[in-house]
């Protein structure tokens, strides 16, 4: 079964996408957003994993003793974290001001203009 | 559109991105294979510039551009959530009041804060040698910190955070991480290039060249602007009162 991890992160990705589309709760989106970006940390580490591979930190490890995992793709996912929770505090400011605005966080009930 | 239409064409888009997903991955490289070229390359060149962690060297060295780039999102955002989250004209701004905390509750937040603060410091510390760096010290070193508002209340969490001073704090460490750069440039080398400062020796806390002085840079901003944005969002639900309303 060497798809199934990648299955997995295709899995991930459309469940958050069901949630957003069929959320009743902008807060609840914004955490479905979240689930849509961690499938994008499952597929980056599935790509760069080796079989028996270890951390690729060499304080600890001989270099060339033991394979280590691609370090390309952890840094990678690394950054996908940080821009992850700097897009989740944004949404999250910005649902506060709807909150205030409009005293509802129900997308359905966003639908007319205000100016 | 009714809810039931809508659903109608989440599920036709749905079916057809997953079918198109499953088949770009039918086509992936198999899982845990052995060809990694671009790993490969980066371990070889974390090694040569005697940098333990290769996810450090990656970050500060290899790719330290986007590193910039990386940075720049974090403190964008940051500034849109101070704007987002400032207090507007029909809302005042009420002193908080002393809580009561329990006792047990009091006692392990007050021991485990120091205890927090030096773990998100040595972790910032040791980013070229071990797993962590800036960005995970950062995080822990701030939410630290917020442990006094658990123990005691959030009138001595104020008076140990100034906010000014950490968003001077954050602007002051995306300079530092731009300076770094440019100091590149002025010994002739490009911008971000890791020739400036000899590597040291191999599993040393001052191995790596900028590697540790970029890591530390972003520590401290990421540190700054994760206090600045908790003490928005902690305003909004203390502080923060509308207008005639709670």
């Amino acid at each position: 079964m060497s798809v199934l991890p990648y299955l997995v992160a295709v899995w991930i990705f459309l469940v958050g996408c069901y949630g957003i589309a069929t959320s009743r709760n902008l807060i609840h989106a914004v955490g479905c957003l979240a689930v849509c970006q961690s499938a994008t940390y499952v597929l980056l580490l599935a790509v760069g994993y080796r079989d028996g591979g270890t951390a690729p930190v060499f304080s600890d490890v001989k270099p060339g003793s033991r394979p280590v995992v691609d370090p390309v793709v952890q840094a990678l996912a690394l950054t996908d974290v940080v821009v992850g929770a700097t897009v989740t505090a944004l949404l999250l400011a910005l649902v506060m001001q709807v909150s205030k605005r409009h005293g509802t966080v129900d997308p359905d009930e966003l639908s007319e203009l205000r100016g | 559109m009714t809810r039931r239409v809508r659903l109608w064409i989440l599920a036709v888009g749905g079916a057809g991105l997953a079918a198109l997903l499953v088949a770009a991955c039918l086509e992936l490289p198999g899982f845990g294979g052995t060809s990694h070229p671009y790993g490969d390359r980066a371990v070889r060149a974390s090694l040569a510039r005697r940098t333990a962690n290769t996810i450090a060297s990656i970050n500060f060295d290899q790719r330290a551009f986007d590193t910039l780039g990386e940075m720049s999102i974090l403190f964008a955002s940051v500034l849109g959530t101070v704007v987002l989250l400032r207090q507007t004209r029909d809302e005042r701004r009420a002193k908080p009041e002393p809580a009561y905390v329990a006792l047990p509750v009091r006692r392990y937040a007050l021991i485990v804060l120091p205890v927090a603060l030096l773990t998100g410091l040595y972790v910032i510390a040791h980013g070229q040698l071990s797993p962590g760096g800036g960005f995970q010290g950062g995080v822990v070193a701030a939410t630290a910190l917020h442990l006094l508002y658990l123990g005691a209340d959030y009138r001595a969490l104020e008076r140990i955070r100034p906010v000014g001073l950490y968003e001077v704090g954050d602007a002051l460490a995306a300079s530092a991480y731009l300076v770094t750069g440019l100091a590149g440039l002025i010994g002739g080398a490009a911008f971000l290039a890791n020739t400036l400062l000899p590597y040291g020796t191999f599993n040393t806390l001052s191995s790596g060249g900028t590697v540790p002085l970029l890591n530390a840079a972003i520590g401290m901003e990421v540190a700054c602007a994760v206090v600045v944005l908790l003490a928005r969002f902690l305003d909004q639900a203390v502080e923060i009162e509308q207008e005639g309303g709670t």
